[in-house]
């Protein structure tokens, strides 16, 4: 146990993996997208020149290759998050996860329900595709407030969680404040009055230990580039039973079973939602991004993100000028998020990245949730496995060399 | 490759010199007039800068103008620079101005990302000077 754990010896090793992080480059926006290993590279190279074909159709050995290997993905995948093969939908993203969702959920809300529950802090692709949603069917959006210490208010969500409740949504990790939801308990709540559960684990996938029956949720979204993985792969897990009730999202090839001029049938599950041909070699590169993280092991990566969050919060507390949008170390994720008075930061991002410091500088996507907090945007600083106590360093340097400049 | 990063980054460097952050931290024409002829004001949800121009515009010319709001370094310093450089300038030379000018005018690279932030007050003062009427009418 203790001779594989990841400290920062083994990550300045790991770095070698990732040819992008080869030139001076400091890359603390992993919240955004993560750098990829040269295994997961290779893989996508590989399956161009060696396994390329369609999946699915072809009675030659090339086609029965790739089908193979795609299928296969699915089983890694699947065992990454404890769910069986059916149950994992690839689709683009997380976003396009959670618009599947939206568009074929009426199939499954039982009649009399006719509210959706989110939270203050979900990222927009949790929330427009549900306005979307209660435009179009006629239902309340309602909102799990958000405490002063950016935590979600347990009371509030007891009350908001009602039998009209139809889908309650929810980020496991925030994407710009980084805390981390009790969502097993959230979902327990909803489960008991028959709500469906919708899980966006798009920042916590690659970064924690996932256990979909653990969780008890009926849905859950990850991206595959936030993990390792390449983008325009992502996936939707859905519990069976429930696969099984819900309408198909896109129509075409390979999602049916049988076609006539007027009709046709859907095929299983999780075809029935994979309609045309499919990112067969990202699905494949994805299942590699998994194997790569398994080998590390996800307790490991788990384990040091919380050690260099910790050093990196400390840190930043050092710095009088600095204000965190963080609730301290206990609920908290390596994405941290702070503002600098008077200066935007934008400027904040830009000025960093003049010592090839990546970070990001916005809304991130959280309008609604930054004019809540009254601000423009926040900087903020995502962590992965790869980045060490040194990178930290570089960035605190800056950032009071930073605010030197400004008050001079 | 690596030529080409230092390159990146050496264009970077440039986007903060000191003059651009006195101008953020002593802006220049910075408040609001009195009796302006035109203004407007411009919102950037993106980033949440928020730039208003005011003119006192007579038989053409700029008499005055000043500008308030919130917003970057690069975005208040070319507010600055902008309203200096138009004082007793000719509304039609205002109308001519293209976002060229403006970036010759900061005298710095912009990183493409940060375009906009250097370009909102000339959107600004362009839809400002087309705003005469609205104040008119209020003022009735």
């Amino acid at each position: 146990m203790a001779k594989d754990k990841v400290d920062n010896n083994k990550a300045k090793e790991l770095k070698k993996d990732f040819q992008i992080l080869k030139n001076n480059l400091i890359y603390l926006d992993n919240a955004s997208t993560t750098q990829k290993p040269k295994v997961v590279i290779d893989s996508l190279k590989k399956f161009y020149e060696n396994k390329n074909a369609n999946i699915h159709r072809g009675v030659y050995k090339l086609s029965a290759l790739a089908t193979k290997e795609y299928e296969n993905s699915k089983k890694i995948i699947a065992q990454f998050i404890n769910a069986k093969p059916e149950e994992i939908i690839y689709t683009r993203g997380t976003t396009e996860s959670i618009n599947l969702l939206a568009y074929t959920i009426q199939s499954i809300i039982p009649k009399g329900k006719e509210e959706i529950l989110l939270t203050e802090m979900e990222h927009h692709s949790n929330l427009v595709p549900w306005q979307e949603f209660a435009k179009r069917n006629n239902f309340k959006l309602k909102f799990i407030r958000l405490k002063e210490d950016f935590t979600l208010d347990l009371e509030d969500a007891n009350k908001k969680i009602t039998e009209k409740t139809a889908v309650l949504s929810l980020a496991h990790i925030s994407n710009s404040l980084g805390t981390i939801n009790p969502i097993k308990k959230i979902v327990e709540m909803a489960k008991k009055k028959n709500a469906i559960t919708i899980i966006d684990a798009a920042q916590s996938a690659g970064h924690m230990k996932l256990d979909v029956k653990n969780i008890g949720c009926d849905f859950l979204a990850f991206s595959g580039h936030k993990m390792l993985g390449p983008m325009g792969i992502g996936v939707l897990y859905g519990r069976k039973e429930l696969l099984e009730k819900l309408s198909p999202f896109n129509f075409g090839g390979d999602m049916i079973e049988r076609v006539t001029y007027e009709n046709s049938t859907w095929n299983k599950i999780p075809e029935k939602f994979e309609a045309g041909t499919q990112n067969i070699e990202g699905a494949i590169a994805l299942a590699r991004a998994v194997n790569y993280l398994n080998k590390l092991k996800m307790e490991n990566i788990e384990n040091w993100e919380k050690e260099l969050t910790k050093y990196t919060i400390d840190r930043l507390k050092q710095i009088p000028e600095i204000n965190l949008y963080n609730h301290g170390i206990e609920n908290s994720s390596g994405i941290i998020s702070f503002t600098i008075k008077d200066i935007h930061p934008h400027d904040i991002a830009s000025m960093m990245d003049e010592s090839n410091i990546a970070i990001r500088g916005g809304h991130h996507c959280n309008m609604p949730l930054m004019k809540k907090l009254d601000i423009p945007g926040t900087a903020r600083i995502s962590l992965y496995f790869y980045n060490t106590f040194e990178d930290v360093d570089k960035l605190i340097i800056k950032l009071n060399e930073i605010i030197k400049k400004f008050n001079k | 490759m690596n030529n080409k990063i230092r390159n990146l980054s050496s264009i970077r460097e440039s986007m903060y010199r000191e003059e651009i952050l006195d101008l953020y931290k002593n802006p220049l024409n910075k408040g609001i007039l009195k009796n302006p002829t035109h203004k407007f004001r411009k919102l950037n949800p993106l980033c949440g800068d928020e730039i208003e121009i005011q003119l006192i515009i007579d038989n053409n010319k700029v008499k005055d103008v000043k500008f308030s709001g919130v917003g970057c370094a690069i975005s208040i310093a070319s507010a600055s620079l902008l309203t200096e450089s138009i004082k007793k300038k000719d509304v039609k030379d205002i109308k001519n101005l293209n976002n060229s000018d403006m970036i010759n005018l900061l005298g710095i690279d912009i990183n493409p990302a940060r375009l906009k932030c250097a370009l909102i007050s000339l959107e600004t003062l362009k839809e400002a000077i087309k705003n005469e009427k609205q104040i008119k009418r209020k003022k009735k």
